[in-house]
């Protein structure tokens, strides 16, 4: 019994059961899929996180941001708080979080890509883009930077999914992609 | 040996020692104590998230978060996972347990840690969640309390270990340890291991917190800290198979299929879930996706199979042994006519079912490199860890204490019949909170988090009303599964204060209120542990037939289950 020392003293020599054997072989050739899965989409899937990223500082980050949002505002929005960005295709786009907002709004086209770096100018936040629902993780001191292209038009909300103090519900972007 | 230090068990035949029985007598109680504190803010945490009722402020309700998964994610269940050690090394070996005194010094910290740490959630400032990501404060107290009871949890490992080292010595088993010792023994590898982690991580995090050391890399802390927080968990999946096999064994009197493969399975346990833990981090910046796919794949994956194997040999030994019963009808006659209503079984039964169809399958998914992109910190996540955690683990926890109470505490179970539904009404009310929290994650809605109306921000966004509904849905499901867990406490507590007190000849299965196999542990050698006789399953063909069907159903799940979540990974918007 399995609450009393083994029936045999060599265990490690008894044969195994075949249906265990059967199963084991089945269970590890799936694994093997699963593994070789993630190589494979990286190859020839169009939704692949890069490796890109930087060390950097929130003050840094946010003159970036800030060079960025004075060239590229189009309007305000938010009862004339908040710039709305139309950073031209291929583009550095930034987009940075902190307790509790996401700065800028961005105007991005469809079908066309951008470089877009974000980074935390305090805790750590969640980038969560909605109904999309791509999640990354944004830590501060760290510049991610992924290569996007919109699929969709519309409005799409950034929401923070990284617990991030008492105002973290409230924290919410927004993203316009147009045609 | 002093015979008079031992007390065996009239029924179940097991052999305990005085001191480690009050032992595991004090930590069990002192986890269901956390298990109470936790359930009651998980429950008003659920009531939060709630669209229709939105109970507490989202202060209180950040709070309650924090205490609900710290109380049952490490003190509920390591409170408990020490019990089960003194179990499977002073009971299972039935030798007297090493150095006693130093165990209660052990429980002493463990107690004061879980206090200090509980207490610090109450002033307020320190709702940081279970993960505390720096740079965000908790008061120094709150590392402080998790650095006091880890280092008392540490004393209960390094006894375990001890305790094996006597009973190897003064010869008290033949052979190798049995297996549910051997799991057991996994358990607390992975344990001191995991401990290390939080000790490299925490206590320079606490002398941050105390302003002595300027900045603590948020990386970094991630990095070390899933160490701690994932492994963690390995330890409770190495603890409840172990149970599982123990109750196997109690309730049909099986026997390992072959202990090769169990054994080696808890073996890839230790050698490969350190490095899974980099799944938390597959959308984070700064590691290199060969970091990612390297850790996620060849340790991941191997722990993976260790419990897929498992999830066949647990159900196959009670096959095997209920057909020598004469249960040969079919593929599942042996299945039908298992004790249902006995909750030692049904529980531990559910929990293997939702722990693997449920548990296993949404964790691997999740852990898939590019597919974390469509559930990372989505409430998908705590869906996942509900049906391995909160079913898993705690109603495998549960289930062993309905043997535990007329075994180790000698009282009759009060409510039997209570007792039978429990293991329903739990593992129900969770399987539908878990797949509402699935479903609603999918949609998108995000975990820890007050408003997903978004009612106070300056910006509006709606989730599709289909998510709103289901996270209402998933309250619902946890209102019931809430009950189910205070009907536990009810029977456990209740059983303890006023259950009739055994005399130590009344037999436990008469008394116990429900069907149980015959005497599981015979020895009539109180010196030494004998091996089990020989009978080998090893050459019997096709001898656990309904379980490989079973095992293809999972497997057929889990294939189809993953490429829908890549074909919806394939629907996002294009990056690289
Ligand atoms: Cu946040």
């Amino acid at each position: 019994m399995s609450i009393t020392p083994p029936s045999q003293k060599i265990w490690w020599n008894q044969p195994i059961d075949k249906i265990e054997a059967a199963w084991i072989g089945l269970a590890l050739v799936w694994c093997l899929v699963l593994f070789l899965w993630m190589p494979y989409w990286h190859v020839f899937g169009k939704q692949n996180l890069s490796s890109e990223s930087y060390k950097t500082t929130p003050a840094a980050f946010e003159k970036k941001t800030n060079e960025m949002i004075s060239k590229y505002t189009v309007r305000k929005e938010v009862n004339g708080q908040m710039p709305v960005v139309a950073p031209p295709p291929g583009s550095n786009v930034y987009l940075a979080a902190s307790k509790w907002a996401w700065n800028p709004i961005l105007e991005l086209k469809k079908g066309q890509s951008y470089r877009l770096h974000i980074s935390s100018l305090d805790w750590q936040h969640g980038f969560s883009l909605q109904p999309v629902n791509m999640n990354l993780q944004i830590l501060p001191g760290y510049e991610t930077v992924i290569t996007l292209t919109p699929t969709q038009t519309g409005e799409f909300g950034v929401v923070c999914n990284e617990f991030c103090g008492i105002g973290h519900h409230a924290m919410l972007g927004k993203i316009y992609v147009k045609d | 040996m002093a015979g008079n230090s031992f007390r065996q068990c009239p029924s179940s035949g097991l052999y305990f020692h005085r001191s480690a029985e009050s032992l595991m007598k004090a930590h069990a109680v002192m986890a269901v104590v956390f298990f109470l504190i936790g359930g009651i803010f998980g429950l008003l945490v659920m009531l939060t998230r709630m669209p229709s009722v939105h109970l507490l402020s989202a202060e209180a309700f950040y709070m309650a978060l924090s205490i609900h998964g710290t109380d049952i994610l490490i003190f509920w269940i390591i409170f408990f996972e020490i019990a089960v050690l003194y179990f499977a090394s002073s009971t299972l070996l039935r030798v007297r347990p090493a150095m006693p005194q130093l165990g209660w010094l052990g429980f002493i910290l463990m107690l004061a840690g879980s206090v200090t740490t509980t207490l610090s959630f109450f002033r307020g400032n320190s709702s940081v969640m279970f993960t505390s990501y720096v740079p965000m404060p908790a008061e120094p107290i709150f590392y402080l309390g998790l650095i006091l009871f880890a280092v008392g949890a540490l004393v209960g490992c390094f006894l375990f270990l001890g305790t094996l080292v006597i009973a190897k010595r003064e010869k008290t088993y033949e052979g190798s340890i049995p297996l549910v010792t051997f799991g057991a023994l996994t358990a607390c590898i992975i344990a001191i291991l995991t401990i290390v982690m939080g000790a490299i991580i925490l206590i320079p995090t606490l002398l941050w917190s105390m302003g002595y050391i300027a900045e603590i890399d948020p990386l970094v802390y991630r990095t070390i800290w899933w160490g701690l927080g994932h492994s963690s968990q390995q330890i409770n999946v190495s603890a409840q198979v172990a149970i599982w096999y123990a109750i196997a064994a109690i309730v049909f009197g099986a026997k390992p299929m072959s202990e090769k493969v169990s054994r080696g399975a808890f073996l890839l346990y230790i050698l490969f879930l350190q490095l899974a833990s980099a799944h938390h981090l597959l959308v984070d910046p700064g590691l290199s996706t060969s970091w990612k796919v390297f850790n996620t794949s060849y340790a991941m994956y191997l722990a993976v199979l260790a419990s897929m194997v498992h999830g066949l040999t647990v159900p196959g030994s009670i096959e095997v042994a209920q057909r020598k019963k004469g249960f040969t009808n079919g593929l599942f006659e042996w299945l039908r006519k298992a004790p249902w209503d006995n909750p030692v079984f049904s529980g531990m039964f559910l929990a293997m079912i939702i722990f693997g169809f449920i548990g296993g399958i949404t964790g691997v998914v999740m852990g898939t490199e590019q597919i974390n992109l469509i559930i990372h910190n989505t409430i998908f996540v705590p869906g996942h860890f509900h049906a391995t955690v909160a079913v898993g683990t705690t109603l495998t926890f549960m289930a062993i204490t309905y043997f535990l109470i007329p075994v180790l505490f000698r009282r009759e179970l009060i409510l039997p019949k209570l007792a039978k539904i429990q293991p329903y009404l739990f593992a129900g009310g969770m399987l539908m909170l878990i797949l509402f929290m699935l479903g609603a994650g999918t949609l998108g809605v995000p975990r820890r988090h007050w408003d997903v109306s978004f009612s106070d921000a300056v910006m509006k966004f709606q989730f599709a009303g289909t998510a709103i509904t289901m996270l209402g849905m998933a309250g619902v499901g946890g209102i019931l599964a809430a009950l189910g867990g205070a009907a536990y406490c009810l029977i456990a507590v209740g059983s303890l204060v006023f259950g009739k007190r055994l005399d130590d000849n009344a037999s436990l299965f008469s008394s116990f209120g429900f069907p149980m196999a015959a005497p599981a542990y015979k020895v009539d050698q109180p010196d030494r542990l004998a091996m089990t006789p020989v009978e080998s399953h090893g050459s019997e063909p096709h001898a656990a037939p309904g379980t490989f069907a079973l095992a293809l159903v999972f497997l057929a799940t889990f294939v189809v289950y993953f490429f829908i979540n890549a074909k919806y990974l394939s629907s996002l918007w294009h990056m690289s």
